[in-house]
């Protein structure tokens, strides 16, 4: 450690007195982890080395299947019957974990170390009250008596900024939100004062605004408490959020590794680079760059490559030096402190950052275009009917009138987070759910009403759908070829000899191999099934492509090649994409118009450019705060929303986001519908507050 | 890497069922439930040829001294016939009626129960209710009153199992089939215009039946303890025909004196169930690893 210079980077947060020369709180050393199967042993984690100081966070990004969540269970030493520390020393505290007994593992987790999972309900009791759950852990781990360990988690509680902890004390897990949910496993892990706590992708689950808000509070807590924390995450916004250093997982290998800001500005490990330009950023857009993405995917354990595990996917590979022996880590920099997993560092042309592409500021294409899409005061309600005893009977309404309109050929997106309506909206174009009031016309005819069975032929055709997960979308007992020939079949009445001609085009479309014919889903990784999902949804040749979340299960490398294909499949067919999403960066990178969806109700809809820049909706403007950017030089102010979004069932009578408005003028938001304010372009808000007013909000760069 | 993804386009149904079952190698249990079966299996398709004696013959010499000779390895009954040939013959029974019932069940139970978790509603409550009353039942009571109703037969003993076991089925597919038809498969499929008929069958049908190969084997198991229950409460097979169950009833009252009688008929019985249970345990094993 060359001193406590370095440390003081721009973006980390300052940690505790910088003369001492900290404490390590965790060291791994050559550790490696395997896990005995089938097969064999399957070393999953063949050599990993880092230190980490009180009060330090460090983030481990990397694709799935990398070994972040092993090595966060290995420090833990918690790996279950078939994994084990196969070499190696995980000092913490100075002591060695190896060493110690069950008793003693069990004494230091929940007390000295503690871990929050990516599911808050996998982690809380259902059948015990939260506060009772709060009190066993100083029962457990300081003896500490009833009342001691109920005023301590009150406090706790209050800590994590529950609302109103005295009630939520006696309350069961399944009665909070999920975000509540993991504010309180943060506080059970916070409980005790560990000095580490691991955090596997904690975010992973909640919806973006509620997501800032846990962001925020860890951030806070960790300097209040002094604790040190491991945070693993596949987004690298959330990691810029929490740490102030930084690791990069590649196939078991930590394959560069340094304080954040120092890896952001100059990463050097080719697959670091990869990661940051696969995001899209600054005022990217489809117009102007397509994404970067790695090609490729993460070699199986028994597969992997002999020499640099990248080498098969990089693009500076040079056989021989990179690809016969085992790569040694070297350190890199000024600082000391950023060490690369690569032989050519020094070689490699210096990272350009994606800068701004020119003043080229999305003109919406063709504003005239004929209307694929139009939909006008669209509702959807469910009906609970009465039970037996005469209880319940009422109306849910998941969409409750909206008005949008797509071009032929254009890219609408939707925005919101869980349950404001976008997929029920989805639903009812499919004909899946039928409207229950208000208009849908596909290209003029009306179809808000017909279900999928009773539509043309025609009309099937014209809307296909590409859906969010990966692993339910395509049927496991069907072969690729079948899926996309029995698509083609039905919907274009093409089949035999034809019929395999157009799969291998249509596999070929989606730069998918003509052999993946005869696979079967479970042979395919995430992005390969999204793209058979894809080109299913081609094989009638629609106008209208909906797209449900269809990148937010995968990595962000695979991310990135799907939504290139998606725009070369636009601009090649001119087919019209609906893009439902809650991902604004990607939003802002693919889409021609936005609408932006709160319970149910269109809040703001017009250009991105218009969307994205002020006036905004006080929504859309709390959204656009929360989402993490990877940047740690990207400084902004932060709305942290209170509160959770309302249950559709008990809807505010007033303007919908008024229980959460950060810019709520008074009572006329909870009584009144606000009005829709216009511009002349077609921008509209639906809120209380003037244009004129709320164009004073802070521009967002994404 | 090449290896692993190698194309495996003109992989028959048979190749690719085969390739399954050699996977079976790999548990043990289930090694030992296959070999059971397929034991009595081959012992049923034999019986001309290997069994020692006519199962229906008297031997009068033998009412003398019942128990295990030369020439009646596993001696006889209280009525001097071959044990070891009744046993022999007796496997066609079981081994005939039990898939036969255990089959059409299936198909049945198959049917209503796609129905039922496919449409809901007022279809699922028909079907729900029908079932819940047939359930209602014990079963062994419903048996007596189904078999003394149509009068004993291999084909009456088809219909009752069947009758019992469809509901019980229907139950199992139509739990699988509301959870499958909310799979986003289901929704392309409706999307690209697929009848009902084809989505049960070709999209949701095939992805139950893991669990499904797994209740059939033990089903299996459980139509042969019924058989053999028929059988001993004189429902089976008319006599003189033998059937296991019907062995022991004949000769339970002998048990003081030749306890062997009665034992080896049981034991037929059981290790077939237990075969079929070891098998369902070996193929609900190998499902898990993939």
């Amino acid at each position: 450690m060359t001193g406590s210079a370095a440390r003081n980077l721009p973006g980390s947060p300052p940690t505790g007195p910088q003369l001492v020369k900290p404490k390590a709180v965790l060291e791994l050393k050559n550790v490696a982890i395997s896990y005995m199967v089938r097969a064999g042993e399957l070393k999953v984690v063949p050599n990993v080395s880092l230190t980490l100081h009180e009060g330090e966070a460090l983030g481990l990004v990397g694709e799935s299947g990398c070994g972040k969540s092993t090595l966060a269970y290995a420090i833990m030493r918690y790996l279950g019957g078939a994994g084990r520390l196969a070499g190696g020393h995980i000092l913490f505290e100075g002591r060695d974990m190896g060493k110690m007994s069950e008793a003693e593992l069990r004494s230091i987790r929940g007390s000295r170390m503690a871990m929050v999972y990516q599911d808050p309900m996998s982690s809380l009791n259902p059948v015990i009250p939260v506060g009772r759950q709060l009190m066993e852990v100083p029962m457990v781990h300081s003896g500490a008596g009833e009342v001691e360990a109920k005023e301590r988690a009150l406090t706790m509680l209050r800590e994590v900024k529950l609302p109103d902890p005295e009630t939520l004390f006696d309350r069961y897990p399944h009665q909070l939100s999920g975000g509540q949910q993991q504010r309180v496993v943060i506080a059970m892990a916070l409980m005790a004062e560990p000095s580490l706590l691991v955090m596997d992708e904690p975010t992973t689950g909640l919806d973006v605004t509620v997501e800032a808000a846990v962001l925020d509070l860890v951030a806070t807590l960790r300097r209040k408490h002094n604790t040190a924390i491991v945070f693993i995450s596949h987004n690298l916004g959330t990691v810029v959020r929490i740490c102030d250093r930084i690791g990069v997982m590649y196939a078991g290998e930590l394959v560069e590794e340094g304080p954040i800001a120092e890896v952001f500005r100059d990463p050097s490990h080719p697959y670091t680079r990869g990661l940051l330009n696969a995001i899209p950023s600054l005022n990217a857009d489809k117009r102007n760059r397509p994404l970067s993405s790695i090609p490729g995917q993460v070699p199986p354990i028994l597969a992997r490559p002999k020499g640099c595990v990248f080498a098969p996917r990089c693009i500076y590979v040079e056989p021989g030096r990179c690809t016969t022996r085992p790569i040694d880590t070297v350190l890199y920099g000024e600082t000391g402190l950023h060490r690369v997993k690569c032989v050519r560092t020094r070689e490699l042309p210096r990272h350009a950052r994606a800068v701004a592409a020119n003043g080229n500021e999305a003109a919406p294409a063709t504003a005239s275009a004929e209307l694929v899409l139009s939909v006008g005061g669209l509702e959807k309600a469910y009906h609970q009917s009465p039970g037996v005893f005469g209880g319940g009977g009422y109306e849910v309404h998941a969409v409750d009138g909206i008005d949008l309109s797509a071009g032929r050929g254009t890219t609408l997106a939707i925005v919101g987070e869980s349950g404001c309506g976008k997929s029920t909206f989805a639903k009812v174009l499919t004909g899946i759910e039928q409207a229950t009031g208000g208009t849908v016309q596909l290209s003029g005819a009306e179809i808000g009403r017909t279900p999928v069975e009773a539509r043309s032929a025609a009309t099937k055709r014209a809307i296909q759908m590409v859906f969010q997960n990966p692993d339910s979308t395509l049927n496991p007992s069907h072969s690729i070829g079948y899926v996309l020939s029995r698509a083609i079949r039905k919907l274009r009445g093409i089949g035999g000899r034809q019929a395999r001609a157009e799969t291998e085009a249509l596999l070929k479309t989606v730069n998918l191999p003509e052999e993946f014919a005869s696979r079967k889903p479970r042979q395919l990784s995430g992005g390969q099934k999204q793209r058979v999902a894809i080109a299913r949804a081609l094989a009638g040749e629609p106008e209208l492509i909906l797209a449900d979340e269809p990148v937010s299960a995968l990595d962000v490398s695979v991310q990135a090649a799907i939504i290139n294909l998606l725009v070369e499949i636009q601009q090649k067919r001119g087919a019209t994409l609906l893009f439902i999403s809650h991902d604004l960066s990607v939003v802002r990178y693919l889409a021609d118009h936005v609408a932006v969806m709160y319970l149910g109700k269109v809040m703001e809809f017009g250009s991105v450019a218009e969307v994205f820049s002020p006036p905004y909706h006080p929504y859309t403007e709390a959204l656009m705060s929360a989402v993490p950017i990877a940047d740690p030089e990207v400084k902004r102010e932060r709305i942290i929303l209170e509160g959770a979004i309302p249950s559709p069932t008990e809807r505010p009578k007033g303007c919908p986001f008024a229980t959460r408005c950060q810019r709520k003028v008074g009572a006329i938001c909870d009584e009144q519908t606000p009005p829709e304010r216009r511009t002349s372009s077609g921008h509209r808000i639906a809120c209380h507050i003037p244009l004129e007013d709320l164009k004073a909000a802070e521009h967002f760069a994404f | 890497m090449t290896a692993t993804t190698t194309p495996r386009r003109h992989a028959g149904f048979l190749a690719r069922t085969w390739a399954r079952l050699r996977l079976l190698k790999e548990s043990p249990i289930g090694m030992v439930g296959a070999f059971l079966v397929l034991f009595w299996i081959a012992v049923a398709i034999l019986a001309p040829w290997i069994s020692p004696h006519d199962p229906n013959e008297s031997n009068m010499d033998a009412l003398v001294d019942p128990s295990p000779s030369a020439v009646n390895w596993l001696g006889t009954d209280n009525q001097g016939r071959d044990i070891l040939s009744r046993i022999i013959w007796g496997s066609r029974t079981v081994l005939g009626v039990a898939p036969v019932a255990v089959i059409i069940a299936y198909a049945i139970g198959c049917f209503l129960g796609l129905l039922a978790g496919y449409y809901r509603g007022w279809v699922d409550q028909l079907i729900n209710r029908i079932a819940d009353i047939i359930l209602s039942f014990p079963a062994i009571i419903l048996y007596i009153i189904v078999i003394m109703r149509l009068g004993p037969s291999a084909f009456n003993i088809v219909m009752a199992v069947v009758f019992i076991a469809s509901p019980q089925i229907v139950r199992i597919v139509r739990g699988m089939t509301l959870e499958l038809r909310e799979q986003d498969y289901v929704a392309a499929a409706k999307m690209r215009g697929e009848s009902a008929l084809y989505i049960m069958l070709a999209e949701i049908l095939p992805n139950a039946r893991g669990p499904l190969i797994v209740d059939a084997c033990l089903r299996m198991g459980y139509t042969t303890i019924t058989i053999g229950v028929l059988g001993f409460l004189g429902l089976g097979l008319p006599p003189p025909d033998p059937d296991w169950g019907g062995m022991v009833k004949d000769t339970y009252a002998m048990m003081s004196i030749a306890p062997l009688m009665s034992l080896f008929p049981a034991m037929a019985i059981s290790s077939l169930v237990v075969g079929f249970s070891l098998l369902a345990d070996g193929i609900r094993e190998i499902s898990l690893r993939d």
